[in-house]
């Protein structure tokens, strides 16, 4: 019974990400040729009023459903880490048109190519996975 | 009179729903966004779809030989559950919220993707109206540039989100607003490959 609430939102962010139309490639594209501001609106809406919701959560000691407060880690400081890792991901993302959240909403489209990309893209973590050890972090 | 007034409620309650099937404005997007972020939050989770990757890999046994995989995946669960939502959320949406058009892009795109072979829907038959037929269309499946397409730019995508530590949702959204300097240098990262590949390398690999 737990999960009911994550699979309800998890439906709600499929209906968001398909009438938003983040899920396009063509919307990802126009994007990166800076041709429409679409993209950058969704994103910047949600980044400047997500910003002021959490720091309202954390002037007002926000808590979870069971009661814990809700806490907000500093993500650990490094600049190849973040730098390599953010192009590569961009470089694959201007390609499939598709980041992690889309590719799942897709695929209740019908769209069944995208199978091959969510396959890969677990073939590309793994491979992160067995090499991090070699990596610039 | 009675039944002047159901029918009139009728027709209000078709009206929402053609009201909604329509694209969604960037603005109210954003904030639905906002709210997904916050009830993630309440709900004891955090929003970031890519660590489901990692997850798959661990359900997989990589756990066994990679010490990366090797966590207590049971915790992430409701992280599935929440892209098995987006499946279905994906699915109502296009089933019972169809826009009439397809995707609508500026004329200056549609003009450079025509150039390049790439030609935006005309109804939302082809792709849902979403998705270019040329690449992700079934009979183009099997195709050289295809499989560069799908194959390759799924890899990046899985290895670089995991490098990075996070994708579009847990670094330019979740993280931007946390206001973490780590996620500013990521989605500066996002863009510097995403300019490459759009600009320099995606016009060669689409003439393929």
């Amino acid at each position: 019974m737990k999960f009911v609430k994550f699979f309800v939102t998890g439906i709600f962010f499929g209906i968001v990400m398909t009438k938003s139309e983040a899920i396009s490639w063509f919307r990802i594209q126009e994007m990166f040729r800076f041709e429409s501001f679409h993209m950058y609106g969704i994103i910047g809406t949600a980044v400047i009023v997500g910003a002021l919701v959490k720091l309202s959560i954390k002037k007002l000691r926000g808590k979870t459903i069971k009661g814990d407060l809700i806490s907000f880690k500093d993500k650990d400081m490094s600049i190849p880490r973040y730098l390599f890792g953010g192009i590569i991901f961009g470089l694959g993302w201007a390609m499939t048109g598709a980041c992690p959240g889309p590719m799942f909403t897709l695929l209740g489209h019908g769209a069944w190519a995208i199978l091959i990309v969510i396959g890969s893209a677990t073939i590309g973590t793994y491979f992160y996975g067995a090499l991090r050890n070699r990596l610039p972090h | 009179m009675l039944s002047n007034t159901s029918h009139n409620d009728n027709k209000s309650s078709m009206n929402f729903i053609e009201f909604i099937s329509q694209p969604w404005h960037w603005s109210i997007s954003g904030l639905a966004l906002v709210s997904i972020m916050t009830l993630l939050l309440w709900f004891g989770g955090e929003f970031g779809v890519s660590s489901n990757l990692r997850t798959f890999c661990a359900i997989g046994g990589a756990g066994n030989t990679h010490s990366f995989f090797d966590f207590n995946w049971k915790k992430q669960i409701w992280n599935l559950v929440f892209i098995g939502g987006a499946i279905i959320g994906g699915f109502i949406a296009v089933s019972y919220l169809p826009s009439s058009d397809p995707v609508q892009i500026s004329d200056s795109t549609q003009i450079y993707l025509e150039s390049v072979g790439i030609n935006a829907p005309a109804t939302i038959a082809e792709g849902r109206g979403y998705l270019p037929t040329e690449i992700f269309g079934s009979t183009n499946l099997f195709s050289f540039r295809s499989f560069v397409f799908l194959i390759a730019g799924g890899f990046l995508v899985g290895f670089g989100s995991r490098y990075a530590g996070g994708c579009t949702s847990g670094h330019a959204i979740n993280g931007l607003s946390s206001l973490q300097i780590p996620s500013l240098i990521a989605v500066v990262g996002f863009f510097i490959g995403g300019l490459l590949m759009s600009w320099i390398i995606l016009p060669k690999l689409l003439i393929l």
